[in-house]
């Protein structure tokens, strides 16, 4: 079900405006890893590179290679859609459609992949909200607006729906930010629990979020605005947050940084 | 009494060059009286509220305004009911269901039937026209064109509704009429076991051309205003259906169609106004026969708009009171459409309030 991740020497370019620079690194499968840095610096970048979900913007592409399972993300041949369907993604606003009930968020993936018949969907969407934890909460109201539920809620109905595709890995951009910090423990277990199923890279502002929940971080930082982002340091989040070998980690992480 | 000099003492303490706290810690106290402008926040007495002011103002305007919409409404009713009762009184025939239209004979014969069947059949066929390509072209321009080209081609369409429909009938009359009767002959020749194909002419004023100009007509109102709630669609939720491994069109079907759905109800709605009413242009364009027929390639059609614009200049007292009578037939229509569509829209209010 998970797959590995291989960035190397990835720079990803808006335009001109380059807004990486040489990312390298490998995420196992069955992981959780964690990138952390300032604001600007990359990493929501980086992140959507993977899926692809950044050439939504005019004029994006990328330098370097990108592989899942040493498959080329970013080979011509490759269909878009099949590699977002690969790798699924989580945002930092929870994004149900407003115009669709619980249950037809849960299963809008599936049907965009042509899966028809209903007891096929009644199974998947159980399933996904019993994995996304919010199964007791809803089973009662599955015919509800999806956009009617809690801040927290609506999240891990996004989860349920980006996990209802099976997808291999689970990309999270700051899914906590717009969360109360009750919700955001129900998705910090929650990742624990999907992490025996998914490779999961999150995004994360809050750095006692991010030691809580990974095996892995990456620290990324920009010199000054405008220059692209750089990795500065990739470890197992224990060293990173015990003893860590860049100046610029330490400094961010005991919040000496700018 | 506790409250209020404990306040202004603190806000006051400022003005002296003495920061509160070391003013309250000196014991340095400072009388209510000592000062003479109170501050932003308050202080003193609480403050009397005002009885005219800009406040009660606007809310008399916007008060007066939403009742002027209601006196309106009525008084368009009363008018319209005053004047046609009495004509319909005077009709020999049923008002609903006769076929022809003598008001101004000294035995008024008239009835509703013909006119009202062609205005909404015109305003159909308009509308199975112009929406199918009106959100088409709206969602070129709002998903699939690139900026650049976007921008102008939206204004063209905008410039195309400011065109007058007199100009719109003029050119369907002279100009259009020539392509749509060979269109009608081929029709007729090969799909002529089709009922509305068939007769065997003449072609050409009919109300196929009558339904295309207005088709003309009404697309630059659908397209403008499904392209505003297109370009609405949250771009997370756009975002949320790529992610999910959509391609642009399922994107479009997931998202940004269902969210836009009500407002296209609206344009759609707002669409099918401008044909009903629709005078001039199909007074030009269409054959004027009294006779109720599915045909559409042969000469014939009218409707109610059309036929008050034909008739009113020879009508006398019966005359003009039965054209009110179908005047007011139409408003009726228009009224039927409208609730129509807010029933539509109302069924599934729940999902746009939650969405909001």
């Amino acid at each position: 079900m998970a797959k590995r991740i291989e960035a190397s020497n990835v720079s990803s370019y808006y335009g001109s405006f380059k807004a990486i620079d040489s990312v390298s690194m490998v995420v196992e499968p069955k992981t959780i890893t964690a990138l952390i840095g300032p604001s600007g610096c990359g990493k929501s970048t980086f992140l959507r590179s993977i899926n692809r979900m950044h050439e939504v913007l005019p004029n994006a592409r990328i330098e370097g290679s990108l592989t899942i399972d040493d498959q080329n993300i970013y080979d011509p041949d490759v269909d878009v859609t099949a590699v977002r369907r690969l790798i699924g993604m989580v945002f930092q606003r929870p994004n149900p459609f407003p115009t669709m009930s619980i249950y037809e968020n849960v299963v809008a993936g599936l049907k965009l992949n042509g899966v028809k018949k209903k007891s096929v969907l009644d199974d998947a969407a159980e399933q996904s909200l019993k994995s996304a934890n919010l199964w007791n909460e809803v089973k009662d109201r599955l015919g509800r607006p999806g956009a009617g539920l809690s801040g927290g809620q609506q999240q891990r109905l996004c989860i349920a729906r980006t996990i209802a595709v099976e997808p291999q890995v689970v990309l999270m951009d700051e899914p906590c930010s717009a969360l109360d910090p009750i919700s955001t423990l129900a998705i910090e277990d929650l990742m624990f629990k999907l992490k025996d199923r998914f490779t999961i890279i999150i995004v994360t502002h809050n750095m006692q979020q991010a030691a809580r929940v990974s095996d892995k971080t990456g620290f990324f930082s920009i010199d000054k605005t405008g220059d692209p982002g750089r990795l500065i340091e990739y470890d197992d989040t224990q060293k990173i947050f015990s003893n860590p070998t860049e100046k610029k980690t330490e400094d961010y992480i005991t919040g000496r940084f700018g | 009494m506790g409250d209020n000099p404990s306040r202004s003492e603190n806000a006051t303490a400022g003005d002296l060059g003495v920061t509160g706290r070391h003013a309250r810690g000196a014991g340095t106290g400072v009388s209510p009286s000592s000062y003479e402008e109170p501050p932003f926040g308050g202080g003193g007495a609480l403050p009397k509220k005002t009885r005219f002011g800009m406040e009660a103002g606007f809310k008399g305007l916007s008060v007066a305004a939403g009742a002027m919409v209601l006196v309106i409404i009525v008084a368009i009713a009363v008018f319209l009911i005053s004047k046609a009762v009495p004509a319909i009184n005077a009709d020999t025939e049923n008002f609903l269901t006769f076929n022809q239209w003598f008001p101004n004979e000294t035995q008024p014969r008239f009835g509703i039937a013909v006119l009202a069947f062609g205005t909404v059949l015109t305003s159909i066929i308009a509308l199975l026209v112009a929406v199918p390509i009106a959100l088409g072209i709206a969602l070129f321009l709002s998903h699939y064109a690139p900026k650049r080209l976007a921008t102008p081609l939206g204004f063209v369409i905008d410039l195309l509704a400011a065109v007058p429909s007199v100009v719109f009938g003029l050119w369907g009359r002279d100009v259009f009429m020539e392509p749509v009767r060979n269109f009608s002959a081929w029709l007729n020749e090969y799909f002529g076991w089709i009922p509305i194909f068939g007769g065997d002419g003449p072609f050409g004023r009919s109300v196929l051309l009558g339904s295309l100009v207005l088709a003309i007509m009404v697309l630059p109102i659908v397209t403008s205003l499904s392209r505003e709630v297109f370009m609405q669609t949250p771009g997370m939720n756009e975002e949320a259906a790529l992610a999910l491994g959509a391609t642009k069109w399922e994107m479009v079907r997931t998202a940004v169609l269902p969210y836009g759905k009500p407002g296209v109800i609206a344009a759609v709605m707002l669409g099918l106004g401008r044909a009903l009413g629709e005078t001039i242009a199909l007074a030009l364009t269409l054959g004027v026969v009294f006779n109720i027929s599915f045909n559409i390639i042969e000469n014939g059609g009218n409707s109610i708009a059309a036929n008050i614009a034909n008739a009113f200049g020879e009508a006398n007292e019966t005359g003009r009171g039965a054209l009110i009578a179908s005047g007011l037939v139409l408003f009726a229509i228009t009224l039927v459409v409208n609730m129509a569509a807010r029933a539509i829209i109302y069924r599934r209010r729940e999902f746009r309030d939650s969405a909001a």
